[in-house]
């Protein structure tokens, strides 16, 4: 029995570890040709076919920081961003899940039906008429962050399930007795119900403040033709379909680099807030 | 139900007209005046809200609206033309469209303040009738933050989704019945309503038609959203028992090392992925070097081989997201069970399949189904690995052999700017997840039956 139990558990370790080199893989790879150097005497700055270096040097970071580049820009330009877009939808989708999950009002099953049936409809489908909106007061182009910034926190309130299951799980008890001794809803919101939520509120603001991180596409299309309103996934996608030739495919990776370690060490730090928030939403749905 | 819903728009009417009837000169004032009544009932602040909303909605619908509705029956019927060298624009059909809905819009929103306004000013009589008093106007403001506190929360929520989803998304459903496409582009040239033409198109099959091309895109759609749902559900669920399995060292590692995947932002994982297994990619290059195969193999241009690779990389992107939710659930299986289960001979893979499999199948069952309608519109996956590629001359519009619905409908609106068609496969989407969804959920084991494993 035991020697049994003994030959189970080495093949589990064989299929661990066997997984982690497939899992790690991918970002081994990043990180070395992102050290490549630019040297076309050297080697060759487009993909090559193997993955360590033959010189290590930290050319594709420098060329990102110089100025041939609006790279720093374009960093500056996901950040702000993700921080107005993650604080902004925070207070928005407590709001949302305060009312639906603590109040009863006419046409709340209506509304919460409603959104339902909203989110059921293809995000891009609007992309042409967000496109016009947003031109007709002057936020495309130039304007494209705030621009930005207002579509995605405009729309957060729709995102509001797994914040209102978590308020669900506040014992009602808790509002009855303040409201007994004369606090105001207002006052039992912000006093009592956010901060007896912290996990789902780091939850909520992580998730919200990564997304920005990935849209590409929207982003693209508002900040059309204007370089300076690009953000670090339009510029990564662009770098990686450009032709290799020029060494955009080594600049990608340093880039990718850049964007994956702050933003990877920020959710490794609040994982278990995360774990919490994707464990409690998936089993109440 | 119509029934029941023309009887209570009766009784409403009935209302109405004994408010008129019975109430006094504010009241009946109240009924083109918004909010009069209150207002001469000392009731500054409703008062002020009912004739501010109206005043609004009012001016909106004399100063743009009404020129807009009037043109929407035909979306405009100037035609941007020279005069001279001068450019004279015409009708702008979107501009009419869109605006013309919102009048609509508008004039709905009017009855219904109107409707709250009569109920408002029969509500005040009826208090003052009991001899009771109105409330104060300090009072009114501040239930907004104890009473009413929900439509103060709601306020700005509604406002965002209702400019910015709903509105769009009423102007594309009508866009669905208009020949809005690149050759007839606002402000340039005007688009009309067409009726159903387009869902013809959609359905009719042949060389000008739409309808080989939705059925392929439509049938692997279905089948990328089975496979990537199901696969990583089960693999992360197994991958959460071998890690969390008594005895099993370094759990801690070996989660962190997964969780990666979903810490690193797509756009560069995937991005890269996409390069690795290109075919002057290093998984070729190495391949190549080991003298394994004589030639790359073309992984992202062969159709078939396309569609395996993106099922196989998802699962390298669903495996950790699967193996969180499963670890928190597993705890929450009762030992016990395993234990009489262990007492009565039974194996690991029978203990996994009788017990692990229906409780996480039971708990899990509306996540699966919200996986599953979100990958039916996984754009990320799709685009960064493939672009929906490779194209293929038989289908149309440039959809690709991986193309999903959503990333055929972004093609078309990008690179084709044919909208008309763009707004038929969205509300296709729509259809096809809401149909799904709805069977779906009157299946689960956990609707039908609340109390089981409780």
């Amino acid at each position: 029995m035991k020697r049994k139990e003994q030959i189970g558990n080495a093949i589990i370790y064989v299929i661990l570890v066997l997984m982690s080199i497939i899992w790690l893989f991918p970002f081994f790879g990043l990180i070395m040709q992102s050290f490549r150097s630019y040297d076309p005497k050297v080697e060759y700055g487009g993909m090559v076919d193997y993955i360590i270096p033959h010189r290590f040097s930290l050319d594709n970071y420098k060329f990102l920081f110089s100025g041939q580049t609006n790279f720093l820009r374009w960093y500056g330009n996901t950040l702000t961003i993700a921080v107005f877009v993650s604080l902004f939808s925070t207070a928005i989708i407590l709001c949302v899940s305060y009312a639906l999950s603590r109040m009863r009002f006419k046409g709340r099953t209506f509304l919460m039906r409603f959104w339902l049936i909203l989110g059921m409809f293809p995000g891009f489908l609007t992309m042409i008429c967000l496109y016009f909106l947003l031109k007709s007061v002057g936020l495309t182009q130039e304007g494209a962050i705030p621009g930005l910034i207002l579509i995605s926190v405009a729309n957060s309130g729709m995102g509001y399930y797994v914040c209102k299951g978590y308020f669900d799980t506040i014992p009602k008890s808790l509002d009855e007795a303040a409201l007994i001794d004369g606090a105001s809803r207002a006052r039992i919101f912000f006093t009592m119900i956010v901060p007896l939520s912290k996990p789902i509120v780091i939850y909520t603001a992580l998730t919200t403040f990564l997304a920005p991180w990935c849209d590409y596409v929207f982003a693209s299309y508002v900040a059309f033709g204007h370089d300076k309103s690009y953000n670090v996934a339009v510029a990564l996608q662009r770098w990686v379909f450009t032709n290799d030739y020029q060494g955009y495919f080594t600049r990608f990776c340093a880039g990718g680099i850049l964007v994956a370690v702050p933003v990877t060490i920020l959710f490794m730090w609040l994982q278990k807030y995360y774990v919490e928030g994707v464990t409690g939403g998936a089993v109440k749905g | 139900m119509i029934k029941k819903l023309i009887e209570a728009l009766l009784d409403d009417i009935k209302e109405i007209g004994t408010t008129f009837a019975e109430g006094d000169i504010k009241t009946r004032l109240s009924f083109v005046i918004f909010g009069l009544g209150p207002l001469l009932r000392g009731q500054i602040v409703k008062g002020l809200a009912y004739l501010a909303a109206e005043a609004g909605i009012i001016w909106y619908i004399a100063a743009f609206g009404w020129t807009y509705l009037s043109k929407l029956k035909t979306l405009g019927t100037i035609e941007t033309h020279k005069e001279g060298r001068i450019t004279v624009y015409g009708d702008n059909s979107f501009l009419i469209l869109l605006f013309g809905l919102l009048t609509i819009i508008a004039v709905i929103a009017l009855i219904f303040i109107w409707r709250e306004n009569v109920r408002e000013n029969h509500d005040e009589e009826e208090t003052l009738k009991e001899g009771k008093e109105l409330p104060s106007n300090r009072k009114v403001l501040s239930s907004l933050l104890d009473k009413n506190f929900d439509k103060t929360l709601l306020a700005l929520p509604v406002t965002g989704i209702f400019v910015f989803t709903v509105l769009p998304i009423l102007f594309m459903i009508c866009v669905a019945f208009t020949n809005y496409d690149k050759n007839h582009q606002s402000p340039t040239n005007l688009f009309t309503w067409v009726g159903l033409d387009n869902f013809r198109q959609l359905f009719k099959f042949g060389s000008s038609g739409f309808g080989t091309t939705f059925l392929a895109v439509l049938g692997w759609t279905m089948v990328w959203a089975f496979f990537a749902t199901f696969i990583d559900y089960f693999l992360g669920m197994a991958v959460a028992v071998m890690i969390n399995k008594k005895g099993i060292r370094f759990k801690k590692l070996w989660r962190t090392i997964l969780v990666l995947t979903i810490a690193v932002p797509q756009i560069v994982s995937l991005l890269y992925i996409s390069k690795m297994f290109a075919t002057d990619g290093l998984v070729n290059g190495y391949l190549l070097k080991f003298g394994l195969i004589k030639s790359a193999i073309p992984f992202w241009s062969d159709p078939m081989l396309a569609r395996i690779m993106i099922i196989v990389i998802n699962i390298w992107i669903g495996i950790p997201y699967m193996m969180l939710i499963a670890t928190g659930l597993l705890m929450n299986i009762p030992a016990e069970l395993y234990e009489s289960a262990k007492m009565d001979g039974a194996n690991q893979v029978q203990m996994f399949r009788h017990i692990t499999l229906p409780y996480m199948l039971f708990v899990t069952g509306p996540f699966l189904l919200t996986q599953f309608t979100g990958n039916l519109n996984n754009f990320n996956v799709i685009y960064l690995l493939n672009r929906g590629g490779p194209q293929s001359m038989k289908m149309a519009e440039n959809a690709g052999r991986t193309d999903l619905l959503v990333t055929w409908l972004y093609k078309m609106t990008v690179n084709n700017t044919n909208y008309k068609m763009a707004s038929v496969i969205g509300i296709m989407v729509f259809l096809v997840t809401a149909i799904t969804s709805l069977i779906v959920y009157n299946m689960l084991p956990s609707v039908k039956d609340e109390e089981g494993f409780q």
